[in-house]
């Protein structure tokens, strides 16, 4: 069945437009992700991290491409595997780290974790515990600016796994008859939790079911930030302009196991490392833009060393802050 | 005064928190051209506009949407319809409008209000007549309001619609059609705070909503024996006015609390369970609670009637007591 509205994107971007202060962020935000989560993975495998903790490693292209696209005043709901977004959206990563750490000092003042980050300050709304449930919340966000009569809109952030969640359709639904300015991203990582992808989910396309609301979409590579950030883009003008919600389908694989500590029984670990090989988003970026010229080696280092030196002192920071009184337990119930 | 029923009363109220204030809207599922299925709605678009939405019929949408535009800068009113479809989007109330202020560390409110229209009525059955505000008393992070009368409609409705807090409103279909005064000009109640409807000195009798009306039928038939009641109407339960239970069972030493709900694991068992652990020492007599059996709501008349507490159920109850 031939799908004419959705959009294949290939990675045959001249990366030379994009300008090299563009491309520096772009690889900064990615890496930064990446340092990110290896810390908290390190941190968590030592003992020092409690909870349920969800990694983004390999995925990080497609918070990156798509921020890449927004403002501060946009915003977006994420969810359990949520530090990514959380990150490119413009966190200040010592109250991250703390937060995951439980500390007093943390953005959520260690109330939430690592599920449960929110940001409010960069329209960051919140990750969450519950699987689809971000959709509906980013349609009333999404409705808020439509009714503020601003030109601002709202992404939500969801897996392969979510979008067989009723949620989805209600909101696709709703946003869809109300033209929200509304954004699906479909992180598309082939396995919801453990369960393969084609085994629970009807169609091999996600973003067809895009078709059934009425919404444009289009399939991006989620492991190439060129190819993401032109697919945002394609989509989010248009939302922009009053034309409603749109769907983007970024293709990813899931590297890690689905929070830290699973025994990844349900696949290969051959099928793992040749994603990793093949498909790591970082390092197809770095070969991108060195063999086109656009940054040097030393430009990448220099980024490399300066998120270094920020993710220690948000550990630091972090390992340093004094865990919240007891006194809190019934601060900020109710107002 | 002015003399209108339940349902005027919550337009009323809606009427003047819209005009108020530019960020309250309110949207549910035939409310915008039918005017509510109660009519609770009626002659709202004609001054407010796009503000009075018609949606899908989509109870997650609905929650969701109304839980993310008050995280921005909106204050929903979100209608359910009926209080039975409230488990259609149970997540959406639970774990998301009760907990995104607390567990995101306090940076955001949730301003929202949930009208929830629940009871009895016209042999509506088991999925269209359920009392299931204890639920969500159950719940940390939600306010949960049940007013009995007109006044208290419009007077909890506005307060709802101006706390910072989610707010889910009761209101008993029964109720809609009641007339009662409703005091002129600005009128707000405080929520949490009961409401003495009747002092006595003999037995308490607790209740809220439509019970409200059926306790005091029992306390009327209770006067004529000589026994003299007196009456708290909740008004909310969550937060409850304990301290208003309590000093009245001290002035009374006898308990009674009706509800319409099952009474298994029913609000009532929490007043009972507080005067337990916080007043016992005031008690004459054992408590009694009054409440359905345990069994969805019937259809048959005779199977509804059986169900359903009246002042008859309370009075013999209480009697075992006097």
């Amino acid at each position: 069945m031939e799908t004419p509205n959705i959009v294949r994107l290939s990675a045959e971007i001249p990366v030379e437009q994009y300008g090299r202060e563009r491309l520096m962020s772009l690889y900064e935000t990615m890496v930064k992700i990446r340092d990110f989560e290896k810390t908290v993975e390190e941190k968590f495998f030592g003992g020092e991290i409690p909870g349920f903790v969800h990694l983004y490693i390999g995925e990080e292209a497609i918070a990156t491409g798509v921020m890449a696209n927004l403002t501060r005043d946009d915003c977006i709901e994420s969810t359990h595997r949520g530090h990514g977004h959380t990150i490119a959206k413009g966190a200040d990563l010592n109250r991250m780290m703390a937060e995951i750490y439980g500390k007093k000092t943390g953005c959520c003042k260690g109330k939430g974790g690592s599920m449960h980050i929110a940001d409010f300050s960069i329209g960051m709304l919140g990750a969450n515990g519950v699987v689809g449930g971000g959709y509906n919340l980013a349609a009333g966000a999404a409705l808020a600016k439509k009714m503020q009569g601003r030109q601002d809109i709202s992404v939500v952030f969801f897996g392969d796994g979510a979008s067989n969640r009723g949620t989805f359709h209600e909101a696709a639904n709703m946003a869809s008859v109300w033209k929200l300015p509304l954004l699906f991203v479909c992180e598309m990582n082939e396995y919801a939790s453990t369960t393969p992808y084609l085994t629970a989910t009807s169609v091999a396309e996600i973003s067809r079911r895009a078709f059934g609301y009425g919404m444009p979409a289009a399939i991006v590579d989620g492991n190439d930030v060129f190819s993401v950030c032109e697919g945002a883009k394609k989509l989010i003008d248009p939302i922009r302009a009053g034309n409603g919600p749109a769907f983007l389908e970024c293709r990813t694989y899931r590297v890690k196991g689905h929070f830290v500590g699973d025994p990844e029984k349900y696949r290969t670990r051959e099928e793992v490392q040749k994603n990793v090989d093949e498909r790591d988003p970082i390092a197809f970026f770095e070969r991108r833009v060195t063999s086109a010229g656009a940054l040097s080696a030393e430009d990448l280092s220099a980024v490399q060393a300066k998120v270094a030196s920020e993710i220690a002192a948000a550990l630091k920071f972090a390992q340093e802050s004094p865990e919240p009184d007891v006194s809190a337990l019934f601060e900020g119930l109710y107002v | 005064m002015k003399n209108i029923t339940f349902s005027q009363a919550t337009l009323e109220a809606m009427e003047e928190e819209m005009t108020r204030d530019p960020s309250v809207f309110v949207m549910g599922e035939d409310i915008a051209r039918q005017g509510g299925i109660f009519g609770q709605f009626r002659g709202l678009p004609d001054k407010f506009g796009d503000r009075v939405k018609d949606t899908p019929i989509s109870e997650t949408a609905i929650v969701g949407a109304a839980v993310g535009a008050a995280l921005t800068g909106m204050r929903p009113v979100a209608d359910m319809h009926f209080a039975d479809f409230m488990g259609v989007c149970m997540d959406e109330i639970f774990n998301q409008m009760a907990k995104v202020h607390y567990m995101f560390g306090a940076q955001k409110t949730v301003p929202l209000v949930l009208r929830a229209p629940d009871g009895i009525i016209n042999q509506a059955a088991a999925q269209h007549s359920q009392c299931i505000e204890a639920w969500f008393a159950h719940i940390p992070g939600l306010k949960v309001v049940i007013p009995s009368n007109p006044a208290d409609a419009k007077g909890l409705l506005k307060s709802a619609i101006r706390d910072e807090n989610p707010v889910i409103y009761f209101e008993h279909k029964g109720l809609f059609p009641m007339k009662g005064d409703v005091p002129e000009g600005e009128h707000l109640v405080e929520i949490g705070k009961a409401r003495i409807d009747r002092e006595g000195s003999d037995l308490t009798i607790v209740s809220w909503s439509m019970m409200a009306h059926h306790a005091a039928r029992a306390a009327d038939k209770l006067a004529a024996e000589g026994i003299s009641v007196e009456l708290i109407d909740l008004r909310s339960i969550s937060p409850w006015d304990k301290e208003a239970v309590l000093k009245s069972a001290a002035k009374t030493g006898r308990l009674c609390v009706a509800q319409e709900a099952v009474k298994q694991g029913g609000f009532g068992a929490e007043v009972v369970a507080t005067v337990a652990e916080e007043g016992l020492e005031y008690l004459d007599a054992p408590v009694v609670r009054v409440g359905a059996p345990f069994t969805p709501v019937p259809f048959a008349r005779p199977l509804e009637q059986a169900y359903r507490v009246t002042a008859d159920t309370i009075c013999d109850a209480v009697k075992k007591i006097l």
